[in-house]
């Protein structure tokens, strides 16, 4: 018996090694090196490479641009992902009662999550055309340029993540609502409870814990959200849309400022990871409390 | 109360169809000539055309990019799904020494942003000489696949009964054999969901691929899509058909493999 086991620790080394070798050069590595990197200035088309320790850190608290970023990823962080909730939970509670059809509007779901973002992009690109799209006409004719206003072009970039991503929040909590064995309806029937009062005490005390895990995934995901503001807005007009993301993809690689923009970088990463240990933290209290 | 029910059905099928008309605007964009576009009245009364796919083929760099992205999305699914089908196993079930802060790093692989470590690796791939390669996206696209891959496989291994296990064990076969013999078939379902998940990752993936890549020898789908080219106008019917094409493979998985992408979707969500 210790023999095997032994054994079978030998061969789970095996197993797990090249796996790990792998995440450590694509993924632990360079998250660890960017850290040294956002310490230093460097900026390869001047050959400027010097250590500044915490300088960028320093600007950045000083930014204006930065604290702007920051309050638009916020912002877009959490309205998209309060729509594509409430959307996706209604998509999913309409489709609990779903008899025919199921197979076809879960494909339509699925459309718009599996399409490549950029395609997303560049279909509401199309629909928000001032003269020719689709949405201007279905206003009576308006001229509006969605994307060009400053004040409509964030609102037009959620539209378009709430699109894409809503289906996400709806296929989870529908996978989960049709695990729910008939008889705790009939139980709730027979007690009386009318439609609305089942929803509110019998779905959705079942779907907590799977929309938390969505919010969870939606909310990491529209903190890192790079592509539809690349191509639809560029993080304009006047940095309306200009993310942290998008802040730090600029500072890399349109004003090569390796440094600089491994720092914003790095406070991306540490906002993620914060936000996502709030989460996991209350997905373990909602265990204990469960149990 | 049967017919009330029929008439609910089609409304919510309505309803989702309609959310999905941006896509539908799209296509049928994709078919309506040049002339028709300035205005709605006429692009819908504009009988189909098929030039716009004739130029997108013909005379742009969809057709390079179609054929990088089919080679990257397919060797960063190989190498994800080589690399982490054992490890999964490994985690699953072998004793693995510090077993449950390897899983927490991998699910902190899932989370760290890209733009966090695009510098890093821009240099790396700049040192190995790899900038403009498939290679260069394969090794960068595996660093969010197999984080994904070992998390979903795990949870698939623990789902195989340890009893068979167990039973080929005693039938004298090794752990490796088990692996091989056992397990892999039995696993072959959720292997087939988190491939599709990578593919799909991959073949979406815009910020690497936009970051490492140069000339037409690697630029994928979403980059050629992004960048694609307007001299005087903007063209919007090949845009609209090179997006048709850039939608396809997604489109054929929705269509041809709902059950096994569905399942890659929830399977982490729904497990306890």
């Amino acid at each position: 018996m210790t023999a095997r086991r032994l054994d079978d620790a030998r061969v789970g080394r095996l197993l797990l090694a090249p796996a790990l070798v792998a995440l450590a050069v694509l993924a632990a590595w360079p998250g660890l090196w960017v850290l040294w990197l956002s310490l230093q200035r460097r900026i390869p088309v001047f050959g400027i490479e010097r250590f500044v320790g915490p300088a960028h850190y320093a600007f950045l608290a000083a930014d204006p641009r930065f604290w702007n970023a920051l309050q638009v990823t916020l912002i877009f962080t959490f309205v998209s992902v309060a729509l594509e909730f409430l959307l996706g939970l209604g998509v999913a509670l309409a489709l609990q009662g779903q008899r025919r059809g199921r197979r076809l509007a879960v494909a339509l779901l699925l459309l718009p999550w599996a399409l490549p973002s950029v395609v997303t992009g560049r279909m509401f690109e199309w629909l928000y055309h001032p003269s020719a799209g689709l949405l201007n006409v279905v206003l009576g004719g308006e001229a509006i340029n969605w994307l060009g206003e400053p004040a409509l072009a964030l609102p037009a970039l959620i539209v378009a993540d709430v699109w894409r991503t809503m289906p996400f929040v709806a296929l989870l909590c529908y996978a989960r609502v049709l695990t729910i064995p008939s008889e705790i309806y009939e139980a709730a029937r027979v007690d009386g409870a009318g439609a609305l009062a089942t929803v509110r005490d019998v779905t959705l005390p079942l779907l907590r814990r799977v929309l938390l895990i969505a919010l969870l995934f939606r909310t990491l995901d529209a903190l890192r959200a790079f592509d539809l503001m690349f191509v639809l807005t560029g993080g304009g007009p006047a940095n309306t849309t200009e993310t942290l993301t998008v802040y730090a993809y600029r500072s890399l690689f349109q004003t090569l400022q390796l440094g600089f923009g491994a720092a914003i970088g790095v406070v991306v990463g540490a906002l993620v990871m914060f936000v996502a240990w709030g989460y996991l933290r209350a997905m373990a209290h909602e265990e204990e409390a469960a149990a | 109360m049967s017919g009330r029910g029929a008439v609910r059905d089609a409304v919510v099928l309505a309803a989702l169809a309609l959310w999905a008309v941006p896509f539908f605007w799209q296509a049928l964009t994709s078919v309506k000539p040049d002339t028709a576009l300035p205005a709605v009245e006429r692009l819908l009364a504009a009988p189909p055309t098929l030039d716009h796919y004739r130029a997108v083929i013909q005379r742009s760099v969809m057709p390079a990019a179609l054929a990088n992205s089919l080679g990257v999305a397919a060797l960063t699914t190989l190498g994800a799904l080589g690399l982490g089908a054992p490890g999964a196993y490994a985690l699953a079930r072998l004793p693995v020494p510090g077993k449950r802060a390897l899983l927490l790093s991998v699910v902190a692989c899932t989370a760290f942003p890209q733009v966090t470590i695009v510098g890093p690796l821009f240099v790396l791939l700049r040192a190995l000489d790899l900038r403009d390669t498939w290679a260069a996206l394969v090794l960068a696209d595996t660093s969010f696949a197999l984080p994904l891959v070992l998390w979903l496989l795990a949870g698939f291994v623990r789902e195989v009964p340890v009893a068979m296990e167990e039973a080929a064990q005693i039938d004298g076969a090794s752990r490796l054999a088990t692996l091989g013999r056992v397990v892999l078939p039995l696993m072959a379902p959720g292997i087939a969901s988190a491939g599709l998940l990578v593919f799909l990752m991959s073949w979406n993936e815009l910020l690497f691929a936009y970051t490492f890549t140069a000339t037409e020898a690697s630029r994928t789908v979403p980059v050629a899509l992004a960048l694609f080219p307007g001299v005087y106008e903007v063209p919007w019917g090949d845009i609209a058909a090179a997006s048709m094409l850039a939608s396809l493979p997604p489109i054929l998985i929705v269509a041809g493999l709902q059950r096994w992408l569905v399942r890659g979707l929830t399977a982490g969500a729904l497990r306890d």
